[in-house]
């Protein structure tokens, strides 16, 4: 008892206790890091934790375009060899020195499979059918089965791990209690509290220079005003996804800061293909053959019908970016002259007549309710959209959970057996992570098929043969300018056809106390060293 | 009372069998955690490859065999999300919920007792119609509504509160707790408040019952006769009479605590056991939901069965299984 | 409270008259009748008093969104509680939404006492095993909080009108069950049920014409309070997440959709359907401590 008290005397004094100023900074964050085994996921949410401990051969800048991070260089020697240089002087949160072994390691981790994890990045090493061989303690070559032009921006997606610390761990577990988190990044493992909190401290030896922050404590708070209660009140400095419905008043007010960038996530509408779709109707509740979204009137019609500017405004708090782009601006295949459809329901209304559905029909539109910013009540918009020129629409919108099983693979009690989406529109969102448009192509408008990988996010099954061999294509061709020609052909054949009727980009917000300045990123991922205290 | 307490565990073993598959194979109709996982870049035979390493590929029925087996041997299972074992998860959340409960429980005693004293003393006392008004409205409100409300008064417009989140805890006994330091208390005290509301309706109204039944029983009217002191009396004799029966509704009412925790956790942002089931089901996370059920079955029957024993001890009158009759 | 009129003949309709009177004397019950009467009424004519259709997307439009109440819109009707995020009208939302919530309240009510009673019924008239097994499901039931069983059914099923009744049906009809079976015990070793045996009537006869008569006071008490319990429960559900679709929000949504707007100042969308909600449930729950108070004897004292 008396030990209890003296502890807790002892500890409000230092906390009393003048001394070095801290620089401690809190972030709400709505998702909690799953795990710290940087080989565990591929979500945003976890990557923004495990980016301040661990880092990649290839960093990406807040455009997400690919600059050196733990190698300083890289050159394809031939047409399958590409040669990765790395940095010198580099050392483990625990002062051993980085080495090509670890980045072998790693790799070679990835490639066996890490148990359990539910979306390790290993393929993105399977792409172009990699393999690899160290050359010396700071080379290191990356072969592929043909050209392969992206290793770069796939090695982005590979982050490095200590050989001597992660070599027979168990995946995960051994991450989270901080005894394999050794990484080489700007902080070092403090604290993971699940539920409430993981807090990482300054690595006074980072390569990268003086990292300003002494201590950065991540909380999730998954409510949306809940997180924003917390940065009003002053529980945490800064926040991720404040709701858009506040941002205004955000802005205007002199106690807080809003950062903004447009993101790498396109959120569309897609239709599906089929000659049958259960879910569109005539007006007199009859299955309508052929499909109307076979033609290409209509879709146009749908999309002219379409008012982003009202749903920018009225929803997003003006944090969206209309397009018809499939990559945002400054990524690597965006299209500068195809710009977002106009709001003309008449002209959408002489194309349905035009078509011969000039009666309009009746859909299903469905779409997640928890997955993107604010995807229930721009869903609800569309369809006021698209009843005013006659497709009277109802809303399905749905949890995640449900949403996105259903979108790859149908229900499968009503559909046994496999590979079978089951709606026929739906809303989604593409995130282009690598910063460029050669597998944002292959993935949403290039045909499904599932030996080759070709279309994996085609739910729609949209299939044009022109898309396809530039795809292909792109995917061969290692000099930058020709490939960028290619990939920028199958995007404007793909948007004129409406192969799926893009809405906007969504944009990042954070939300601040004044005294803080942020460099937003791209990829919607929160770091502290982009955090620096207002001069 | 040996075979009590047999019949006792094998209806909760039936129930925990009845369970498991319902969540089994309910969940697994719902949809594929993988799909919710995956980057979009993951290609088919990445996806297949992920679905064939959880064993997901497999029947169901063959799934939850081999789960029933691994269970056997008290292995629930790891996580999907974040491949930690299940049960070391709830363990490491459970006295956060633990401590919300807790202290629910004694703000519901410590204002619902003299609240309802007050309210059986003089019935018909204005504030006396107060008291039951607020009961009432404690009873009605729903939880949730009155979370949030809490939050935009207390944390946002006034700024006393914190919002969300748990303070600094400290390590006693190996576990830590929060209560004892002061932003520990700080944030404790909104979700705590907010989840003891309904309970405190309840003392209010067992209190004031109980009071009033006390206060016309002959023996109260014949310590009066005598002379004993007006605060004597009911120190001594109302709170004797009343406490039984409020200690015996609270226990069995703990169990609802920490099941309306798991609304006031995910309002709060409170890192407890009911955050982590809403969480779960959010993502799917299998073997986090099944597990955080067999605690809660398992949870429920000690109590019950303390709750239970409790009586016999209290009122012999009460026989054990008198009901199986 | 020895009533003697209780074993006369033919004493339901003075028993009916005394309770009308003693409910009457309460200015509470009366008025939580009133209050719980006008939202019944305001939910039955919903879609004829209602300004607008809130489930006819033709008639929402975003542009009307977030308007304060009393604005207008652009073709001149008045939002008298104002508009949500997606420009619909509150009113019309609440009206509704009233009429989700009490048909969801009212249904599952029904259901689970049709369910809860004939249960308790056959526990009391077969005794034996049967009542074993029953009873021994209503205290397992029971024992667990409807809270957890509810989520988690809810998880199973999915979302929608229908599964959440069957829901709510699956925790509420053990209470119908044990209350029933309690007051059918008690009536069941009643003279007139032993005369009715004497006089070789079948069993589901003296059940149905004889004890389930005497059971009602009893059991609309128990349905009130389960009635209110219900639509408190449906809207914690839906908050999170897992009762009703977001497309046609009851109260519990209502609430919880505006609850993101409350910060900016848009208190209207959270708070009105939130205190219709609360005036609901507490009349609903002060009704039934009043019938509990005139009809139930045994709970009485």
């Amino acid at each position: 008892m008396k030990k209890w008290l003296v502890g807790l005397m002892a500890a409000v004094l230092l906390a009393a206790t003048p001394g070095v100023a801290q620089e401690v900074l809190t972030i709400g964050v709505r998702s909690e890091a799953s795990s710290l085994d940087p080989h565990w996921t591929q979500l945003s949410a976890d990557l923004q934790v495990q980016e301040h401990i661990f880092e990649r051969m290839v960093a990406l800048d807040s455009a997400s375009q690919p600059v050196p991070g733990l190698a300083v260089s890289w050159e394809p020697l031939d047409d399958t060899t590409w040669e990765f240089r790395l940095r010198e002087g580099v050392t483990w949160h625990d002062g051993e020195p980085f080495t090509a072994e670890d980045v072998i390691f790693s790799m070679d981790r990835l490639r066996g499979g890490i148990s359990g994890a539910p979306a390790s990045p290993a393929f993105t090493l399977e792409k172009g059918g990699k393999t690899w061989e160290m050359i010396d303690d700071y080379t290191v070559h990356i072969y592929t089965d043909g050209p392969y032009p992206t290793v770069a921006e796939d090695l982005a997606m590979v982050p490095i791990v200590a050989q001597h610390a992660a070599e027979g761990v168990t995946a995960s577990v051994d991450f989270n209690s901080g005894q394999a988190a050794i990484g080489t990044g700007p902080f070092m493992f403090e604290e993971f509290d699940p539920g409430n909190r993981i807090s990482v401290v300054r690595n006074p030896n980072w390569w990268g220079g003086d990292v300003q922050w002494d201590q950065v404590i991540f909380r999730p708070v998954g409510q949306d005003s809940a997180r924003l209660a917390a940065l009003l009140n002053g529980d945490v400095d800064m926040i991720d996804y404040p709701p858009t419905i506040d941002l205004p008043q955000l802005e205007e007010n002199p106690d807080f800061a809003v950062s903004t960038i447009p993101s790498d996530r396109l959120i569309y509408i897609m239709p599906s293909y089929r000659h049958v779709e259960e879910f569109i109707r005539d007006n007199d509740g009859n299955v309508m053959v052929p499909n109307p979204m076979r033609d290409w009137r209509v879709r146009r019609a749908m999309s002219l019908a379409i008012n982003r500017d009202a749903i920018r405004d009225r929803i997003m708090g003006g944090a969206s970016l209309p397009t018809r782009n499939i990559v945002p601006p400054g990524f690597f295949g965006y299209v500068d002259d195809l710009e977002a459809d106009p709001y003309d329901p008449e002209a959408a209304m002489a194309l349905l007549e035009e078509a011969g559905y000039g009666d309009g029909f009746q859909i299903t539109l469905h779409g997640p309710n928890d997955r993107y910013i604010n995807d229930s009540r721009i869903l609800e918009a569309i369809a006021q959209m698209w009843s005013r020129i006659g497709i009277t629409t109802e809303v399905d919108a749905m949890p995640r959970n449900i949403f996105f099983s259903r979108l790859i693979r149908g229900d499968e009690l009503t559909m046994p057996g496999f590979d079978v989406p089951e709606f026929s529109v739906s809303m989604t969102g593409w995130g282009t992570v690598a910063g460029e448009a050669t597998y944002t192509v292959s993935g949403t408008l290039e045909t499904y098929n599932a030996a080759t990988g070709g279309g994996n996010g085609n739910f729609g099954r949209y299939s044009n043969p022109a898309i396809d061999a530039r795809s292909v294509l792109a995917k061969q061709t290692i000099d930058p300018e020709e490939r960028l020609a290619i990939l920028q052909e199958a995007i404007q054949i793909g948007m004129d056809d409406y192969a799926y009727i893009p809405i906007h980009f969504q944009v990042n917000n954070w939300a601040m106390s004044s005294d803080l300045v942020h460099e937003p990123r791209t990829n919607e991922r929160t770091l502290a060293i982009e955090v620096n205290r207002a001069e | 009372m040996a075979e009590f307490i047999l019949r006792r565990i094998l209806q909760a073993l039936l129930v925990l069998i009845v369970m498991t598959v319902l969540v089994f194979f309910g969940v697994n109709v719902i949809g594929n955690p993988v799909y919710i996982f995956a980057s979009s870049e993951c290609d088919q035979a990445c996806l297949a490859r992920i679905i064939a390493d959880l064993g997901l590929d497999r029947p169901v029925w063959e799934q939850y065999l081999v789960f029933m087996g691994n269970l056997a041997q008290g292995d629930l299972g790891n996580s999907f999300t974040h491949g930690v074992p299940a049960l070391e998860l709830i363990f490491e959340r459970l006295p956060a919920t633990l401590e919300l409960a807790v202290m629910a429980l004694l703000l519901a005693l410590a204002i619902g007792l003299p609240l309802g004293m007050r309210a059986g003393l003089k019935p018909n006392a204005f504030s006396s119609r107060l008291i039951m008004g607020f009961s009432m409205i404690s009873f009605s409100v729903p939880v949730f509504w009155i979370g949030l409300i809490m939050i935009v008064v207390f944390s946002v417009q006034l700024g006393w509160m914190p919002a969300v989140g748990r303070g600094e805890t400290v390590m006693i006994f190996g576990i830590d707790f929060s209560f004892v330091t002061f932003s520990g208390l700080h944030h404790l005290i909104l979700p705590a408040f907010t989840l003891s509301l309904i309970m405190m309706a309840f003392v209010i109204r067992l209190t004031r019952a109980g009071m009033r039944e006390v206060l016309y029983s002959d023996y109260i009217k014949f310590a009066r006769a005598n002379g004993v002191r007006e605060r004597r009396v009911l120190s001594l004799h109302v709170m004797k009479n009343i406490l039984i029966p409020i200690v015996t509704v609270l226990g069995m009412e703990f169990g609802g605590i920490i099941a309306f925790a798991v609304v006031v956790e995910s309002i709060f942002s409170w890192p407890g056991v009911g955050k982590m089931l809403i969480d779960g089901i959010a993502v799917l996370d299998r073997p986090l939901i099944v597990a955080y059920l067999i605690f809660v079955v398992f949870m429920f029957v000690i109590l019950n069965l303390l709750v239970d024993i409790l009586y016999t001890l209290l009122d012999p009158r009460v026989r054990l299984g008198a009901a199986s009759a | 409270m020895t009533d003697l009129a209780q074993d006369v003949p033919g004493p339901r309709t003075s028993n009916f008259r005394l309770a009308v009177r003693r409910f009457l004397a309460s200015p509470t019950a009366v008025g939580a009748l009133l209050v719980f009467a006008f939202f019944c009424v305001a939910a039955l004519l919903a879609p004829w008093i209602a300004p607008q259709n809130p489930y006819d997307l033709a008639q929402v439009d975003i542009l009307d969104s977030l308007l304060e109440p009393g604005s207008e819109s652009f073709t001149g009707m008045t939002y008298w509680l104002g508009t949500d995020g997606q420009g619909r009208d509150m009113l019309s939302a609440i009206l509704y939404g009233i009429r989700i919530s009490l048909m969801v309240g009212l249904l599952s009510g029904f259901f689970a006492l049709i369910v809860g009673t004939t249960v308790g019924l056959i526990a009391a008239y077969r005794r034996g095993w049967a009542e074993t097994v029953l009873m021994r499901i209503v205290d397992l039931q029971l024992s667990f909080p409807t809270i957890l069983v509810a989520l988690i059914l809810l998880v199973i099923l999915g979302r929608g009108v229908d599964k959440i009744i069957f829901a709510l049906v699956v925790v509420q009809w053990a209470y119908f069950a044990r209350t029933v079976r309690g007051v059918a015990l008690v009536e069941g070793s009643r003279e007139y049920v032993e005369a009715a045996r004497g006089l070789r009537l079948g069993g589901v006869r003296i059940l149905l014409g004889h004890v389930l008569p005497n059971c009602l006071p009893t059991i609309l008490v128990v349905a009130t309070m389960q009635m209110a319990a219900a639509i408190s429960l449906e809207a914690t559900l839906s908050f999170l997440g897992l009762g009703l679709p977001p497309t046609r929000p009851s109260l519990g949504l209502l609430i919880a959709n505006g609850f993101d707007y409350l910060q900016s100042g848009r208190y209207w969308i959270s708070v009105v359907p939130g205190l219709v909600l609360l005036a609901i449930i507490v009349s609903a729950n002060l009704l039934g401590d009043r019938l509990r108070d005139i009809l139930n004897p045994h709970l009485r004292r």
